[in-house]
């Protein structure tokens, strides 16, 4: 057996496309005759539209059509909620084009449809829309209070939805309690800032009345489905295909955006390809954002630090609608116990509507709140009792002979119990203190103070629940001709290198190059079933579904390869793409099998001819397809996890605090980390180090601002601070694999693990590193220089 | 919707003034007429066909539009078309042998698992490839190279792939 493709650093299969430049994204595609979107955009925050004015524009030279809300018949709808929950009371969610009353500066009110993008931007402009500005309240602390502006007349308060679980008994637990920590922390709102920003396209062929779309979207099959229902075309005639997408983080998973049904509909309408390239400032004024979270937590803990209860309240910012539900809410409420024991918990939260761009899921969803609430609380907890914080979590980490771990009361947003399965967080953490050194850091730190330097030590642990359900599958075909294995799967990538790690565990079952697995995804021609890409589930629950069904590929192989070698199916090895009958060079190669599990077969090439020489070829006594049997060397089957599966890690950082200019060098960085088995070493770290860059953004650089009017005033990537390679540290991985005992493969997700931790480590070094000036402890991140500035000079 | 409803057939170009422009792309000749306002990404990915120029941010700052003019990274976004008159323009397309084979640094981005979605990626292949084929020394320190790439934005690999691509594409380069 060669060796196996499991576990193995391999190359990606899709890179050199890449490489060459010959990508096919959106906006790469060639549609000839296409015309152009824009989109006219609300100024303010919160208005009624008295009137709009669409004459100029679409006189207007080059402008194919112009669309209100009034012009675009069934679309004129108020979008669908994707996840209902019981906590929300008439979740609001918008209409593609306002209708009355805007809701956010951004919000689309008009779409301008022309030969190119500048033609319908210059007629955007000529949109006369009168409004009446209404009083808004940005602040999320403010918006809840009696009297605040409402945004949605329907909600008082501005409350979209308000949930409280609890775990154990929070009650006795607080009574028995010797001591409590109670810590308030923020974290500031921040975008995925993908470097390819949203875009659709699409083209309706009035021949066969098949509407064909392109979408960078992680959801094709749901677009599929939302469109056909919309528009009432029937599912099959609608095809979406993500096509190359660069990045998504979560903000392409929300479905409808405006765009994504009313480019479809004017394609349809006007006959033309109609495409639309969102541009850097509608991302950030019009694409969904996420992270406003302020928490106040409380440790309730025994003198020796072990905590016995946990209560958390916090506010959770969903901007003006809530078209995916509490998810982010609930991850965060349900992941705040992190890796410890803490067996009370009582956890509330109020998602409150404020006039700012919506808010779903972007890479992390709660899970860097909750992190950051627990892991500040636990160090605040440590300086309390006068422990060491590495101590403090050796006293409350989950051991190892504790999983799984259940948090009977917690229900994640998978709707199922809150259930660690398995972990050696304890370990982790040692390789931590042995990785960073940490015995001999305090002397370092000392000698560093004498000469004039602040060197800090930051930590922080985390979990991650991963591979939600509901389900996904997987179609495995060994093509005749070329004997290349096919493999189709419902999701999408954006750059995760699915095409590697599926190939990789089909390479394995069918003897088969990993660059003769041949991945399709992300078109809903290509696979039917299926959810999306998205809560670090595409490896968990897809790939063990192609396991699954490669499984069942192999079983077939073997059979039918027995049959024609004239062994027994135990005695058949696959291997380099052929059958071998083992310990002997007799053997057919799988493009054979393949073609010989086809009745029906021309000798187009030498495997085909192979083929007809062995016995199933020239069977005679009956039909040549049995009752029950099927042609080819195929199978398809699915995988429905019986819940998350949760990875871990904890990451340390050495950093340096200049508090003249208030700068923070982060020297060394290090990540312990815990997927489960992994199946592409490389493409795990690399998962890890760009979600510790978007981390290092959300830390130090990264916040959306609001004005108190509600305008986002640094909606460009010159006032918004994505970190560039010199913002980003050289970053030290280890691995442990703790499989899960949940799925086949023991995999769990790892997508979003890099970010989630980054915030607390960073303001644990910073305060490390500033005792000396007394400062009061970091609670809010983003942290900027005027923040440090604020605590070195105690203003 | 009404079935009866005419169409109309919108102008099929927009009324731009229109100027010559005459450059070379990848070592062909180019000449053509182009609205004053057409940006050079524009011109090169939906005039010319060469969409591996990538556009991130049409405001200068992320870099995904890099492409060589004479021989200098330049931001196609913050380029008009008429800018390029009489100019030598190099995209990513012209980076691989004719038959596909992968330039050393393309390899090196491969090898070091450098991209992931790959949108960023053009741009930071140009970048760097007018550094290595620059006269200028490199700094190939661990500093030197990120500031050497701090004109691209990635937000998905972190850029220590990216990093240990360059020095492995300058050693590949320098041992031919
Ligand atoms: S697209 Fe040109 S710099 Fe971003
Ligand atoms: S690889 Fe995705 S932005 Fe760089």
């Amino acid at each position: 057996m060669s060796t196996r493709a499991f576990g193995s650093r391999i190359q990606r299969n899709i890179d050199p496309q890449l490489l060459r430049g010959e990508g096919s994204f959106v906006d790469d595609i060639p549609l000839a005759n296409a015309l152009h979107v824009a989109f006219v955009r609300s100024p303010f925050a919160r208005a009624r539209i008295n009137s709009i004015d669409v004459t100029a524009a679409c006189t207007h030279p080059g402008v194919a059509a112009v669309y209100t809300c009034d012009n675009i018949g069934d679309l004129d709808l108020e979008l669908p909620l994707l996840i209902p929950h019981s906590s929300m009371t008439d979740a609001r969610t918008q209409r593609p084009l306002a209708r009355g009353d805007v809701y956010y500066v951004g919000q689309t009110v008009a779409m301008v449809v022309a030969v190119d993008r500048y033609t319908a931007e210059d007629a955007a402009a000529l949109v006369d829309v009168d409004y009446d500005p209404l009083e808004v309240e940005i602040d999320l602390e403010k918006a809840i209070l009696d009297g605040s502006p409402l945004v949605h007349p329907t909600h008082p308060n501005n409350i979209a939805a308000h949930l409280v679980q609890v775990s154990g008994n929070p009650d006795r637990a607080i009574a028995e309690a010797e001591h409590v920590t109670r810590v308030r922390v923020q974290v500031d709102r921040s975008t995925a800032a993908a470097m390819e920003c949203r875009a659709v396209a699409a083209i309706f062929d009035r021949v066969t009345g098949e509407l064909t779309v392109w979408d960078g979207t992680q959801a094709p099959l749901s677009v599929r489905g939302g469109l056909a229902s919309i528009l009432n075309i029937d599912e099959d005639k609608v095809r979406v295909i993500a096509p190359n997408v660069g990045g998504g983080f979560g903000q392409k998973v929300l479905l409808f955006y405006p765009d994504e049904l009313l480019v479809p509909f004017a394609a349809r309408h006007l006959g033309r390809p109609v495409k639309y390239i969102e541009d850097r400032r509608e991302n950030f004024v019009g694409s969904t954002q996420e992270r406003t979270q302020i928490h106040t937590i409380e440790l309730y803990a025994k003198k020796t630090g072990e905590v016995l209860a946990l209560r958390d309240s916090f506010l959770h910012d969903t901007g003006a609608f809530i078209p995916y539900g509490i998810a982010v809410a609930q991850v965060a409420s349900t992941s705040i116990a992190g890796p410890y024991r803490i067996p009370n918990i009582w956890v509330e939260f109020k998602a409150v509507y404020t006039p700012t761009v919506p808010v779903t899921p972007y890479r992390g969803c709660g899970r860097p709140h909750a992190c950051f609430a627990i892991e500040r609380a636990m160090d605040q907890l440590a300086d309390d009792l006068g422990l060491d914080r590495f101590e403090i979590r050796r006293r409350n980490l989950i051991g190892d002979d504790e999983f799984p771990k259940l948090r009977e009361g917690l229900l994640f947003a998978d709707g199922l119990p809150v259930s660690l399965d398995s972990g050696q967080y304890h370990k982790a953490l040692e390789m931590l203190h042995d990785k960073l050194d940490v015995a001999n850091f305090a002397a370092e730190q000392q000698k560093a103070r004498e000469a004039g330097r602040h060197l800090g030590l930051g930590m922080a642990f985390y979990v991650e629940g991963t591979g939600l359900g509901p389900y996904e599958g997987g179609h495995i075909k060994i093509h005749p001709i070329t004997g290349k294995v096919y493999v189709n799967t419902g999701l999408t990538s954006q750059g995760q290198g699915h095409d590697t790690v599926f190939a990789q565990i089909v390479s394995d079952q069918l003897g088969v190059k990993v660059e003769d697995v041949i991945l399709v995804e992300g078109d809903t021609k290509a696979f039917d079933w299926g959810v999306a890409t998205f809560a670090s589930r595409a490896a968990v629950v897809s790939g063990n579904a192609i396991h699954k069904s490669a499984l069942i590929v192999r079983n077939k192989t073997l059979t039918a390869a027995a049959n024609m070698l004239e062994a027994s199916a135990d005695d058949i090895e696959l291997r380099d793409g052929a059958a071998w009958v083992k310990g002997t060079d007799r053997q057919v190669s799988l493009a054979a099998v393949a073609t010989a599990t086809n009745p029906l077969r021309y000798a187009f090439n030498e495997s085909a001819k192979a083929a007809t020489q062995f016995a199933p070829a020239s069977r005679h006594d009956g039909p040549a397809l049995g009752e029950g049997q099927a042609p080819g060397l195929e199978a398809t089957d699915y995988y429905s996890p019986p819940c998350a599966t949760w990875a871990y890690g904890v990451h340390g950082a050495i950093l340096e605090v200049d508090p003249e200019i208030c700068s923070v060098k982060v020297r060394r960085y290090v990540c312990i980390h815990d997927c489960g088995n992994m199946i592409n070493p490389m493409i795990v770290e690399g998962q890890v180090m760009g979600g510790i860059a978007q981390g290092i953004g959300g830390a130090m650089y990264e916040r959306i601002e609001f004005d108190t009017d509600g305008n986002m005033i640094n909606a460009n990537f010159v006032d918004f601070l994505v970190p560039y390679a010199t913002e980003v540290p050289q970053v030290e991985i280890l691995h442990l694999e703790t499989p899960s005992p949940l799925n086949p493969l023991g995999v769990k997700g790892v997508g979003e693990a890099g970010c989630i931790p980054v915030g607390a480590v960073i303001a644990s070094g910073i305060d490390d590193a500033l005792r000396p000036f007394g400062a009061a402890p970091f609670q809010h991140i983003p942290i900027t220089p005027s923040m440090i500035y604020a605590a070195v000079t105690g203003g | 919707m009404n079935r009866g409803t005419i169409r109309p057939k919108p102008q099929a170009i927009s009324i731009d003034p229109k100027v010559a422009v005459n450059l070379s792309v990848n070592g062909e000749t180019v000449s053509a007429e182009v609205s004053v306002r057409m940006l050079l990404s524009d011109f090169l990915r939906h005039e010319l066909g060469l969409t591996g120029t990538h556009v991130g941010c049409e405001h200068g700052v992320c870099g995904a539009c890099t492409v060589i003019i004479d021989g200098v990274a330049a931001r196609s976004c913050l380029t008009f078309a008429v800018q390029a008159e009489g100019t030598n323009v190099r995209t990513i397309e012209s980076v691989a042998d004719d038959d596909g084979s992968l330039h050393p640094l393309q390899e090196a981005f491969r090898n070091c698992h450098a991209l992931q979605c790959g949108y960023c990626t053009p741009g930071m292949i140009m970048n760097i490839l007018s550094n290595l084929e620059s006269d200028m020394p490199m700094d190939l320190s661990e500093e030197g190279i990120r500031v050497m790439l701090s004109g691209n934005l990635c937000r998905c690999t972190g850029y220590q792939n990216i990093v240990a691509a360059v020095r492995q594409a300058a050693d590949a380069l320098a041992s031919r």
